[in-house]
């Protein structure tokens, strides 16, 4: 049986000439330190300068503004921390959202604590921040806006140009956490017009613990780890080279594959909706149907928990998630899809289907048979459970 | 699928049924309410620490593993209840309740959601087949000192069915043994017998933290309705208890009784303590299909209780009169009556309340 991966939200499998690019900065043969003066150290240091223009080229950025992370959760970390204490002294309010990842939520309670006032905009029932709700959160105080590209369960492209020209207008430093986005549709620091922006290395086929903050030139900023001269002194710590070449060449690959793969997921995807929603009964979509990652499928199954059909689909060799992953395993009911106004009972019921570019038209067909069956299995037995717990009223 | 709490007895049954040949799936329930995990750091059961336990053992038998979330319903049905039956002035057991409405209910029915023929569990009980009535029995585990059936009274002929406990023929000590010999990363851990949800098993700041508002202090009295002294809620004490009453008689006073109406606890010497018979309600009948005729038992009124011959008879409604051979000591209205025949559940109820002789029941003698 041919296992299915449909969680590319997650984490996606790393490119085989990813792999191959990284090779030779796991083996022997070049293992240098970039900090170093001699040959070993120059080879190393060209490597990263080649990823970083490659990293740079997908984002329409120059080099100088990539700064390598260990990942999109750190590159969110501090890009929030870095941005709000560098400003501190003029003010200490931040506007974020409620759909926000907890790379982002977190951080911004551990800046409450420190003084910070946080406004946290509800969205729409598709997930859209209103870029009229940002102005009117507008403060003198306010000195960071922090709004996710893409939303990584629900899938909704957020109108981000809109959002930046309010902070741009209002003079005020702002961030979007384009993880689900880059390498997936067209990113440009320049058109999005953003200070701030967070990358993870493995979404985009790339290998795990490396990713970047893009950091517009001359935006004010403090760094979160110290301890060395690395990243131009923003960023400490000796380079993960094998990381950092690997991540570049995944840049690359997204970057020229992007205009074919694009187009092809999105129509996968649309199959897949229009399968679900039309064939199998009380199957609702979340998100919006347009405004929407190429590669997300999320809905709503009435009468079903989501992770029972996590756990069959796994069986029938499918795999999809509830949500964003937990350490657990086990989820409660996802901060995104009740901010979004579904209610709690039915929030359960929620799975997350996220294509990639090995997404076949087949695997497509496979999930559409399978699921009905499943649904329809399990919703027999949560009937099966009520009458028999009905029995015993008395 | 088999539940797995991370522990020796269900990592076991995992293990044995894996070598029987079985395509085992692994399965760990969450359970506690989220803040009480933050509570309790590195706790055994139901915890992080559980299901990190239950993935290893899984992955250490090649089988898979997930993790469901069924907070709610054991909050619904066995916290919520613990707590408004301490209220009522009733011991409860959450263990069976948990049986009934989590394991074998919620979790169960993931089980057949992933098509699995059965749900295992590390229970010390064992499951037969009646040849002439068709029933399916439940039965003692061999190991008598482990022997579980007590908690299990509650299963249904459908649940039997679906339901394999495969250490019901083992002693704990070949258990350990086995988990030994398998080199399960459990094989060393202690047991645990405590109320599971309970931080450091202190049920009295438990209820006061989850139901301030129904404790109430109040008066402590004697059979004769005298005035002793006072209590501070009647949840904090239990049908039996003699310490920490905090009245000073020349004899020793032990709690007979907790009286919800009149929010009081009614004191008296052990010898009142003996009661020949009791009322239970919601019965659930396992190798016969209902009572229709009284019947001799070995009754069980609580799980470290020596069964004792008694007569269970219908009684009015749905309840049942169990009437003894002998009085017994400290009959406690909340806690499990279970009825066997050797080693056979016949089946059980929650007991309601004590009964004096003389104070027979109407419908007693109508059975037949």
């Amino acid at each position: 049986m041919r296992r299915i991966y449909l969680d590319h939200a997650a984490t996606t499998p790393t490119h085989p000439e990813v792999a191959r690019a990284m090779l030779p900065y796991l083996n022997p043969e070049a293992f240098g330190n970039p900090s170093s003066a001699y040959t070993f150290g120059q080879e190393a240091k060209r490597a990263l300068d080649e990823a970083r223009d490659k990293v740079a080229a997908l984002i329409g950025a120059a080099p100088e503004e990539i700064f390598f992370t260990s990942g999109g959760t750190e590159s969110d970390n501090w890009a929030l921390r870095g941005a709000a204490y560098a400003r501190a002294d003029k003010g200490r309010h931040i506007i974020t959202s409620s759909i926000e990842h907890h790379a982002i939520l977190d951080v911004c309670k551990l800046l409450e604590q420190d003084g910070f006032r946080i406004t946290c905009l509800t969205v729409d029932r598709y997930g859209f921040v209103d870029p009229d709700d940002v102005r009117r959160a507008l403060t003198p105080g306010t000195v960071l806006i922090s709004v996710m590209h893409a939303n990584n369960e629900v899938g909704t492209i957020e109108p981000i140009v809109e959002i930046a020209r309010v902070a741009r207008e209002a003079g005020i430093c702002f961030h979007t956490d384009a993880v689900q986005t880059v390498g997936h549709i067209p990113v440009n620091v320049n058109e999005l017009g953003v200070d701030l922006l967070s990358i993870a290395g493995h979404k985009l086929y790339g290998p795990k613990g490396i990713g970047a903050l893009y950091i517009r030139e001359g935006t004010k900023m403090a760094p979160l780890i110290v301890g060395g001269a690395q990243e131009r002194g923003m960023r400490a710590g000796t380079e993960n080279v094998p990381g950092i070449v690997g991540f570049g060449k995944a840049a690359e690959i997204a970057r020229k594959e992007m205009p074919e793969v694009l187009p092809r997921i999105r129509h996968l995807r649309d199959t897949l909706i229009e399968g679900l929603t039309q064939n199998i009964p009380g199957v609702r979509l979340n998100g919006h149907p347009e405004q929407r990652l190429p590669q997300n499928v999320n809905v709503t199954v009435e009468g079903v928990e989501g992770e029972a059909l996590v756990m069959a689909l796994d069986q029938e060799g499918i795999a999809v998630s509830t949500g964003s992953a937990c350490s657990t395993g086990a989820t409660e009911p996802s901060h995104v899809i009740l901010a979004l106004g579904v209610p709690p009972g039915e929030a359960r019921g929620t799975i997350r289907m996220t294509l990639g570019r090995d997404t076949t038209a087949e695997d497509v067909e496979r999930v559409l048979e399978v699921l009905p069956r499943v649904i329809g299995r399990l919703r027999a037995i949560a009937g099966w459970r009520t009458a028999r717990q009905c029995t015993g009223c008395g | 699928m088999v539940a797995m709490s991370g522990g020796v007895d269900s990592s076991v049954t995992a293990a044995l049924l894996t070598q029987a040949g079985y395509q085992v799936i692994g399965v760990t329930m969450e359970i506690w309410p989220k803040d009480l995990i933050d509570q309790t750091p590195g706790s055994r059961c139901c915890g992080l620490t559980a299901v990190e336990d239950a993935r290893k053992v899984a992955s250490k038998l090649g089988i898979s593993h997930y993790v469901v979330n069924l907070r709610e319903v054991f909050a619904r049905r066995v916290i919520a209840n613990f707590c408004q039956e301490y209220a009522r002035g009733r011991t409860p057991n959450p263990c069976v309740r948990c049986n009934r409405y989590v394991k074998f209910d919620a979790l169960l029915a993931y089980a057949r959601a992933l098509e699995a023929d059965y749900l295992a569990t590390g229970h010390y009980a064992r499951i037969a087949r009646d040849e002439v009535t068709g029933r399916w029995l439940l039965k003692k585990g061999v190991d008598s000192r482990k022997d579980q059936s007590y908690f299990l009274y509650t299963l249904t002929q459908e649940q039997l069915r679906h339901i394999l406990f495969p250490l019901g023929e083992l002693t704990k000590e070949r258990v350990r043994k086995i988990a030994r010999e398998l080199d399960l990363p459990v094989a060393a851990k202690a047991e645990s017998q405590e109320v599971c949800f309970i931080p450091q098993n202190d049920y009295h700041r438990f209820l006061r933290r989850n139901m301030p508002g129904s404790l109430r202090e109040g008066p402590i009295i004697d059979q004769q309705g005298r005035v002793l002294g006072r209590h501070r809620g009647i949840a904090f004490y239990t049908v039996g208890q003699r310490r920490g009453l905090g009245v000073a008689t020349g004899k020793p006073l032990y709690v007979l009784a907790l009286d919800e109406k009149r929010n009081a606890v009614v004191v008296g010497p052990e010898s009142a303590l003996y009661r020949p018979a009791l009322v239970a309600g919601d019965p659930n009948w396992i190798a016969i299909e209902t009572l229709d005729h009284p019947r001799e038992v070995q009754a069980r009124i609580r799980y470290r209780h020596r069964e004792a011959p008694a007569t269970v008879v219908p009684y009015a409604g749905d309840q049942v009169l169990v009437r003894f051979a002998a009085p017994q000591r400290a009959i406690t209205p909340g806690q499990a009556v279970v009825f066997y025949d050797g080693d056979t559940v016949v089946g059980g109820g929650t007991i309601l309340y004590a009964l004096d002789e003389g104070k027979k029941g109407k419908n007693e003698d109508n059975g037949e």
